[in-house]
């Protein structure tokens, strides 16, 4: 009975629509952040980690504690974090003589850690330093990757993914034009990532669509790329599966040319020719049949 | 006088155009990748490492607002249409794939009795929700409250040829009944384990159910062990035999017997007493080689590091030197010791 007594069964509604919303999703929700500090955490990783949660607010949970571990050398705390909140990305920030503000930026598949890459920050201006007016809470961000390196090389490739993961928020059918108004610009240079935050301004141009201009809002951070942990080929490809039910279906019978033209294959029916309308002749018209006969039966031979 | 203004009007809307047009452009080496789902732009032009220097952040956001106002170009010509008085614009499906948070879900495995069915070709047939009822002359529903034919609801039940008169029928029902609610709960729970991919344990024979030779003796076993003194002191019966594959705990030499082996023994015991070096241990001192041999070639590969990068790295000094010598002699105190 010991192997049965293990299987764990909520007991109320509440719980079971808590488990049921943990569970893996064909269609899968926002993934959360959580943001951890480390056993040594200065007052600029601290501030950053503040910084970040103010940018990814309703899908971040912000760890206030301490927590004294190194999630290159051991990830069970990562982990154990991660399936008591849900969240599947994190930051942890931490500050010691070797690695001076240290940020590691990573997410989980399936709760284990999937890619991880510690970013230095160099320098740093916090979003309360500069004095003006904010995006609201919650605004989807414009991304803009500039930099040559961040398509050759392998690391700034998957770290360029592991941004986006991070700051894109939620996918949304339809956008209010006018309400993008903030961007998020990584340009790579010198082998550093400088990372700034910029508010819209959208101006008259007298077209249609408006000239931008841009008003910093931070915070703005000058990275550098540290050591990394990438998953293998295999667990990378392994997570991006996409479940079957996802896929389009593909209809049969119908193929497109280079041009965009479209052929398909119909099967008809034979054609039923009694029904085929020819010129319309007065003397092809159907009539009711007089019967002659008949006529005649009914008629008295003599009035 | 008309031709020659109309050509000048037509000049003039073009320039017009023109400026209003340069206000909305920026020029770019390579274009921009987008992938409009995600508001993502990528801009594959190497920036100006020069022009960053002279001109710092205003770069940086000079470069900002050309690849943001390309993006916005991009993102404006979306189709739109009008939500609640306001403009929105119909995205496209994001074409960057990201890793998925956890992996799809898969379906749930059949049950028992859904692999058993599927073997032998059964399939569900639907009952009517609702069955005649011939005590009361109506139609009720089959399951529930005030169902049809409830045979608990009987007043009066009849005592079989065969059973004990003084049993209490009603008494029986309601216990069937109880141990069927319980084996099925038993069958959902083995389901469940089943599906999470534990062991299940062999199924339990209810009591009173017929067992084989094998079994019962399996558990008679079992009971003779189930002791507070691990059935030592159980009583046997007279012709019966000694469970095989139960191990034995201690072994002892007999007492009279072999005298060389006895002597032989002992010889080698003192000796092994009275040896002064330690004895040797190949597994520990194994990996005592082997970690030493790391040792070396790490310090190895730090001081050759050191010697290549030169001024580069600061924080290389006499401190890391000393630090490696003392490393060095402590391990070989302890293998020293070991050995």
């Amino acid at each position: 009975m010991s192997a049965l007594d293990r299987v764990v069964k909520p007991k109320t509604k509440r719980s079971k629509r808590f488990l049921e919303k943990r569970e893996p999703k064909l269609v899968e929700n926002v993934k959360n952040a959580m943001l951890l500090k480390g056993g040594n955490a200065n007052c600029t990783v601290t501030q950053a980690l503040k910084d970040i949660y103010a940018l990814k607010k309703p899908y971040a949970v912000l760890y206030k504690k301490k927590n004294i571990t190194r999630p290159f050398e051991d990830q069970t705390s990562l982990e154990f974090f991660s399936k008591k909140s849900d969240c599947s990305i994190f930051v942890f920030g931490s500050h010691n003589k070797k690695r001076p503000n240290n940020l590691v930026l990573g997410r989980m598949f399936d709760y284990h850690v999937l890619d991880m890459i510690e970013l230095g920050i160099e320098n740093y201006v916090s979003l309360n330093d500069i004095k003006n007016s904010k995006c609201p809470e919650g605004t989807k961000p414009m991304l803009i990757f500039a930099g040559d390196v961040f398509e050759s090389s392998e690391d700034y490739r998957r770290l360029k993914s592991l941004l986006i993961d991070f700051f894109r928020g939620p996918t949304v059918p339809c956008v209010r034009l006018a309400g993008l108004e903030h961007v998020l610009h990584f340009t790579a240079l010198n082998g550093k990532i400088f990372m700034r935050s910029y508010k819209v301004l959208l101006k008259k141009s007298g077209c249609r669509t408006p000239r931008i201009e841009l008003e910093e809002i931070g915070p703005s951070f000058d990275f550098t790329v540290r050591r990394t942990h990438l998953a293998s080929d295999d667990l990378y490809k392994l997570a991006l599966k996409q479940p079957k039910a996802l896929k389009p279906k593909k209809k049969k019978n119908i193929s497109r040319d280079t041009f965009g033209t479209t052929y398909g294959r119909i099967h008809m029916q034979k054609q039923d020719l009694g029904k085929l309308q020819t010129r319309k002749v007065k003397g092809l018209k159907k009539r009711p049949a007089v019967n002659g006969p008949e006529n005649s039966v009914k008629k008295p031979r003599h009035v | 006088m008309a031709a020659p203004g109309v050509e000048e009007l037509l000049a003039r809307a073009e320039q017009d155009e023109a400026s209003r047009l340069r206000q909305i452009t920026v020029h770019k080496e390579l274009d921009l990748e987008y992938d409009l789902g995600n508001l993502l732009a990528v801009d594959p032009n190497p920036p100006e490492a020069s022009e960053f220097r002279r001109r710092g952040g205003d770069y940086l956001k000079a470069l900002a607002r050309g690849n943001t106002q390309l993006l916005m170009n991009q993102l404006w010509q979306v189709p739109t249409e009008r939500v609640a008085e306001t403009v929105v614009g119909r995205l496209p499906e994001p074409t960057l794939r990201l890793p998925r948070e956890k992996p799809p879900p898969r379906a749930r495995p059949p049950t028992r009795w859904e692999q058993f069915a599927k073997l032998k070709g059964i399939r569900k047939r639907k009952k009517s929700n609702i069955a005649w009822d011939e005590a009361h002359g109506e139609w009720r529903r089959r399951w529930g409250y005030r169902r049809a034919n409830d045979p608990t609801k009987n007043w009066l039940m009849e005592v079989p040829a065969t059973a004990d008169p003084n049993e209490d029928q009603f008494a029986k029902l309601r216990r069937a009944k109880k141990e069927r609610v319980a084996k099925n709960e038993l069958q959902r729970l083995r389901n469940i384990a089943r599906s999470q991919g534990r062991a299940v344990p062999a199924p339990v024979a209810p009591p009173g159910a017929p067992r084989s030779r094998a079994e019962l003796g399996k558990e008679l076993q079992v009971t003779r062990r189930s002791t507070a003194s691990v059935g030592r002191f159980q009583a046997r019966l007279p012709r019966e035999k000694e469970p095989r594959g139960l191990g034995k705990k201690r072994r002892f030499q007999p007492l009279l017997g072999d005298m060389a082996a006895e002597k032989a023994r002992q010889l080698e015991l003192l000796g092994a007493l009275s040896r002064k070096e330690p004895r040797l241990d190949v597994t520990r001192a194994a990996n005592k080689q082997l970690r030493e041999d790391e040792q070396e070639a790490a310090r190895n590969r730090k001081r050759r590091g050191a010697g290549r990068a030169g001024s580069g790295k600061k924080r290389k000094g006499p401190g890391g030197a000393r630090a490696g010598k003392k490393g060095n002699k402590q391990a070989g105190k302890r293998s020293r010791k070991g050995q």
